[in-house]
């Protein structure tokens, strides 16, 4: 594959965390705008998603988070602006948490290879990287919330993509199912190497499981590091006053384990913009 | 003791089990049922334009249905009325205007009563023709869609977005859909096809683990439904049609404490 890289993709697990923006450039929207039956969804938006990095997207409800997920993968067409994608870029999609029908009679092994083939040894190893190998056999009407997050999670791996995008994967999950998901997440981008695009309304566990932050509201209210957005005045009015500190203490806590790399950085490239 | 026209129809009842039944598990896991009885209402309208234009009656009824599938494969995604709502004006009015031009073109050269309720008795050896070589397309037309088909049935954005030909594939299966139900319509009629799709599929969902397991367990309890309505019809001397749909129907309801138990457990 002829893959024109911007940056040279940094190896794998060298650091704890790549800096913003460090891999090449999977997919990018270039001044998206959205208009669904006369009603503006997106306006101007500028996202691009790196191999290597976690970027979050957090915004209100209704703030266009799921549709621009949807403007990235390709599901609809934006009504202004473009997409670039990396060439034969491969996708892993977790879609916001949805119910399997229960007429479908399907287990775990078989839903992890709807759209692929591969060998049962690679459906145990993806099973086993998200903590699900136990529900192998298990009938997909009948897992819990977390267990199907899991299974979600390793359908998406399993075709090895290299861009993953998860909508609210965390919807269905207590405080400590949230913080437990989430380092399963940024593991899978230390192995991996992938980059993964989180769309998230709540708000301080995503925070500190990013590396960047883009916070919208139709369009971009600010973005960067995950400080810097919790800090940013806009988030500020649109979160409540508070919701910045609940950010600093899951960092503080985190501190212990990581080491802040990228977090504390800013570049030119990270800096926040406002129309 | 075995006549030719019994042959026939068993012949037929047993090709039109193996195409409906995994067809109809789809149907279900898609909630396509009320596409099924848009599409078979329109049927009667096609036999109607088949004696106008004196073209063989299976072509007729083939060309109207995929005709209306084709409408409603366009249609998809509009947001003006609900899907329900426009598939039962579609549906409606290709019955009305089938039975319309039924009654105008005259009794002696349509057996009403046959279209809306099926004759199986009376399939003939072109019948059975079309019949062979449609289930042969179908069937190698099921193969190639089985997977893309499945993913969609679970999650259509999910198959969108890592390569399933959405829009395609769906396409292609409602066409497939309107296909077999106008060379099944001989068999149990407009009114009533679309049971053969939902009632084995239903019925044997309480016994299985996977899609496969479905479509051959529902294949199954369709012929059984269709040789014992047949010989029903034949000892009885009910009409086939009804007869198959209410053996099947009795067998759905012998399923139904799995199918609660398995919901329970």
């Amino acid at each position: 594959m002829a893959l024109p890289a911007v940056i040279p993709l940094r190896p794998n697990g060298s650091e704890d965390k790549p800096a913003p923006g460090a891999g090449e450039a999977l997919v990018t929207g270039d001044r998206l705008g959205l208009t669904l039956s006369g009603k503006t969804i997106l306006e101007n938006v500028d996202v691009t998603v790196h191999a290597g990095e976690i970027l979050t997207v957090i915004g209100p409800n209704g703030a266009g988070k799921t549709s621009l997920a949807r403007l990235l993968l390709g599901l609809m067409p934006p009504t202004t602006g473009s997409i670039a994608r990396a060439p034969g870029l491969k996708v892993g999609y977790v879609p916001q948490r949805f119910p399997v029908d229960p007429s479908i009679p399907i287990n775990v092994r078989r839903f992890l290879t709807l759209t692929v083939r591969v060998s049962p040894s690679a459906i145990r190893s993806v099973l086993q990287e998200v903590g699900a190998l136990h529900l192998i056999d298990r009938p997909i009407s009948v897992l819990s919330g977390g267990e199907f997050q899991r299974v979600c999670l390793a359908r998406a791996l399993i075709g090895v993509p290299r861009l993953l995008v998860l909508d609210e994967p965390a919807q269905a999950l207590d405080y400590a199912g949230e913080l437990q998901l989430y380092e399963l997440i940024g593991d899978i981008r230390r192995r991996r190497g992938c980059g993964i695009l989180l769309i998230s309304h709540d708000l301080h566990v995503v925070l500190g499981a990013s590396d960047r932050v883009l916070c919208i509201n139709g369009h971009v209210c600010c973005e960067g590091v995950p400080e810097k957005v919790a800090n940013h005045p806009e988030y500020a009015r649109l979160f409540g006053r508070d919701a910045g500190k609940a950010v600093a203490v899951y960092r503080h806590r985190h501190d212990h384990e990581h080491d802040l790399s990228g977090a504390v950085k800013c570049g030119e490239d990270c800096g926040h913009k406002h129309d | 003791m075995i006549d030719d026209f019994l042959v026939r129809a068993g012949l037929a009842g047993l090709g039109i089990a193996l195409l409906t039944a995994p067809l109809g598990c789809f149907v279900v896991w898609q909630r396509l049922a009320m596409f099924g009885n848009s599409i078979a209402h329109c049927g009667l309208l096609g036999v109607a334009l088949g004696i106008i234009l004196s073209v063989d009656l299976t072509l007729g009824v083939i060309v109207v249905s995929l005709a209306l599938a084709a409408l409603l494969i366009g249609m998809q995604g509009q947001k003006l009325l609900p899907d329900d709502t426009l598939l039962g004006i579609l549906a409606h009015a290709a019955l009305a205007a089938g039975l319309l031009a039924a009654t105008l073109i005259g009794g002696a050269r349509l057996d009403l009563m046959g279209y809306l309720f099926g004759d199986i008795l009376a399939v003939s050896a072109g019948d059975l023709w079309w019949l062979l070589c449609g289930l042969a397309a179908i069937a190698g037309a099921m193969i190639w869609l089985w997977r893309p088909l499945l993913a969609i049935s679970v999650h259509e954005e999910m198959a969108a977005a890592e390569g399933v030909p959405v829009n395609l594939v769906r396409a292609a299966f409602m066409l497939l859909v309107a296909f077999t139900i106008a060379l099944s319509i001989k068999l149990v009629g407009i009114l009533l096809i679309t049971s053969l799709l939902i009632i084995p599929a239903a019925a044997a969902r309480a016994f299985v683990t996977t899609p496969e397991q479905m479509a051959l367990g529902a294949a199954g309890i369709s012929i059984i439904g269709v040789l014992a309505g047949l010989a029903m019809s034949l000892h009885l001397d009910t009409p086939a049609g009804p007869s198959i749909v209410l053996v099947l129907t009795a067998l759905f309801i012998a399923t139904v404490p799995w199918l609660l138990r398995k919901n329970r457990g």
